[in-house]
């Protein structure tokens, strides 16, 4: 089976976000593989490694997100593809799943598409829908687990994590699926991984490549606006410090929450 | 020259980076506090490469160049001095005498498993209750072949690593003025190991004396060649001293960045101590000494890597290194004052580990002979 992870490339999340002349900087902080995407990768990684085929990291993303991808390689995929063209940017959620369903048409044999629960940057969630809605497969989102998965008769059973507690839904492959954090516990590079990341060429795909219609790409494809952007409020509050024996401060403690209505 | 690394060794240190502080550097405290060892972070090493760094691949290794190598030591050192010296005694002492000088079938036995993690790790035992710098004339634990089996009997100190390892390769006298590295799987009948030495610092690395009580070992488990002992301990030497150096690197860089941090939070007088150039000179000391040790552990590594005489270059970074850590360390607590020296704050347990390392694997003393013979060409 050919899995395809998406992936995007993030400011780490040590990051100390700012708002300057109306936009969002994070200063010369580095750039990470969005943290969420990692379980992506990982569960991309053992699907493959599960029932055989390949699994192929995509980004769409100015040049340096091929550092990004580069990760991917070095934890384990086996080829990636970077989605880059200046006409690209600006692009909102819906205009990113416009780009991401052409270009996973275009790898063509994809049985299951990963994504993480969303970026710590955008932090909308969108995208995963709606790849799955263009491309008009099931969106398995917020699974927990892959709990079957049988690449013959194209079933899976995942079960999702919701608010009001887990949901086992069954579905037919192709699938979009979107991950949580407790579905596995991400890989580190292994040395050997990084040297074959570091000698990977990584294809770069452009607007053109992939045919896209230019009124459904960057700003001109994205209905979001964002008129005006500034930083919350700091939030106010004060330190205190409870003085005594466990036993003495447990009790404050429990008095004060219960002064305060905390509990 | 070029002082940049490759793109191969930049990812590598990001990855070793994110490994350490995650699984290292969050466990650091308890694993000095408690005398105990980290074997959740060590567990996960072996799929990384961190346990095989002087093995080839044929051996299940990552064939790792050596910058690389002493990279990741010193990136494990920032994280935690008790881990990265276990991990360090591993690879540079135990793993890299058999690879080097270990026949195909010891080189099949052991290394895969020692490099992937599935056992546990390896250990070298040089140092005797009457040797230590002295290994030529102060060695009495002594080997003697009967039939097909060595018949090891004496006592090994501070043998870094004894007490989780599947293996100790020991230094034996196996004639009168010749000696033989021999390898001794820690389960054979008549090998005692000790309780784990209180120390100073590096209380998460454990240290034993081992007692060889009439040892019965396969004649196949020799390393390299009968006699050569010696000669193969100080090579394997040489190259440890590249970790030890890189160790200390580590160490002074986590002090200096807790100090540095510190450094802009506490006020004094109404502003940082940041701003008092009493402060700021220790600082500037530290980060140019800091760069100067990497420098010099790198340049060793790379001299190793490129198959050049290393020893003296060797020699020459670890003292300056593990000297430097000393001072940097120590500055960092003068740098917090009284929380300092509180156990509280992370760089007490720095400086006790980084006191070591002008000791282990060769004292500063026995480095400024080594550059001394080689500066004069003596022997």
């Amino acid at each position: 089976m050919h899995v395809v992870v998406c992936v995007k490339q993030t400011p780490d999340s040590a990051a100390k976000m700012s708002v300057d002349n109306g936009k969002v900087t994070w200063g010369d902080s580095g750039l990470v593989v969005n943290p969420w995407d990692e379980y992506a990768i990982e569960e991309a990684i053992r699907l493959k490694e599960k029932h055989g085929g390949k699994a192929t990291a995509i980004s769409m993303g100015p040049e340096s997100a091929k550092e990004a991808l580069k990760t991917c390689l070095a934890m384990g995929c086996d080829e990636a593809v970077l989605i880059s063209d200046p006409a690209l940017k600006g692009s909102d959620a819906l205009a990113t799943s416009y780009v991401l369903a052409k270009a996973i048409e275009k790898l063509g044999d994809v049985g299951m598409v990963l994504f993480g629960k969303q970026a710590i940057d955008g932090d909308t969630g969108l995208v995963p829908v709606a790849v799955a809605r263009r491309l008009n497969w099931s969106p398995l989102t917020y699974t927990i687990k892959i709990a079957e998965l049988d690449p013959g008769t194209k079933i899976i059973k995942a079960e999702r994590l919701l608010e009001q507690g887990k949901q086992i839904v069954t579905a037919t492959l192709p699938a979009v699926v979107g991950t949580v954090k407790d579905i596995n516990e991400p890989r580190y590079p292994s040395f050997m991984g990084i040297r074959k990341a570091a000698k990977a060429v990584i294809n770069t795909w452009s607007a053109a490549d992939l045919g896209l219609d230019a009124s459904q790409i960057g700003a001109a494809g994205s209905p979001t606006h964002w008129p005006r952007v500034f930083p919350l409020p700091a939030r106010a509050g004060s330190v205190e410090l409870i003085d005594g024996t466990p036993e003495e401060i447990a009790a404050k403690l429990a008095d004060k929450l219960l002064a305060d209505k905390v509990i | 020259m070029d002082f940049e690394l490759s793109s191969e060794q930049q990812m590598w240190r990001e990855s070793v980076h994110e490994f350490a502080a995650k699984e290292v550097k969050s466990r650091a405290r308890e694993t000095d506090e408690h005398a105990r060892f980290n074997w959740e972070a060590v567990g996960k090493m072996g799929p990384l490469g961190l346990l095989g760094l002087n093995v080839p691949e044929a051996y299940g290794g990552t064939g790792i160049d050596a910058v690389s190598a002493a990279i990741a030591i010193e990136e494990l050192g920032w994280a935690c001095g008790s881990t990265a010296l276990a991990i360090a005694a591993h690879n540079g002492l135990a793993c890299a005498p058999l690879a080097l000088f270990g026949s195909e079938a010891l080189k099949q036995r052991w290394l895969p498993r020692l490099a992937g993690g599935q056992g546990q790790l390896g250990a070298l035992a040089l140092t005797e209750p009457g040797a230590g710098s002295d290994l030529g004339g102060g060695v009495r634990t002594s080997a003697v072949l009967e039939g097909e089996a060595w018949i090891i009997v004496g006592q090994k100190m501070w043998t870094t690593n004894a007490s989780i390892a599947d293996v100790i390769v020991t230094l034996c006298r196996t004639d009168r003025d010749r000696m033989s590295l021999i390898l001794v799987p820690t389960g054979t009948p008549g090998l005692h190991i000790g309780p784990p030495e209180k120390k100073m610092g590096l209380r998460g690395s454990p240290t034993h004396a081992v007692t060889y009580d009439e040892v019965r070992v396969p004649r196949e488990n020799l390393v390299g060649v009968e006699g050569e002992g010696l000669a193969q301990t100080l090579a394997v030497l040489d190259g440890g001293r590249i970790g030890i150096g890189a160790l200390a690197v580590g160490l002074a860089q986590a002090a200096f960045e807790e100090a540095l941090q510190y450094a802009q939070a506490r006020e004094t007088f109404g502003e940082p101590i940041a701003r008092r150039q009493a402060i700021q000179f220790m600082l500037a000391d530290a980060a140019s000494e800091i760069e100067a040790g990497r420098l010099m552990v790198y340049r060793a590594a790379s001299l190793k890597q490129r198959g050049q005489p290393f020893t003296v270059a060797a020699a020459q970074a670890k003292l300056l290194a593990t000297e430097m850590a000393e001072r940097v360390t120590r500055n960092a607590i003068q740098i917090h004052g009284g929380y300092g020296y509180s156990a509280e704050f992370p760089v007490e347990r720095i400086y006790r580990d980084a006191r070591l390392m002008t000791i282990g694997e060769g004292t500063s003393e026995i480095q400024r002979i080594v550059i001394a013979r080689g500066i004069l060409g003596l022997r």
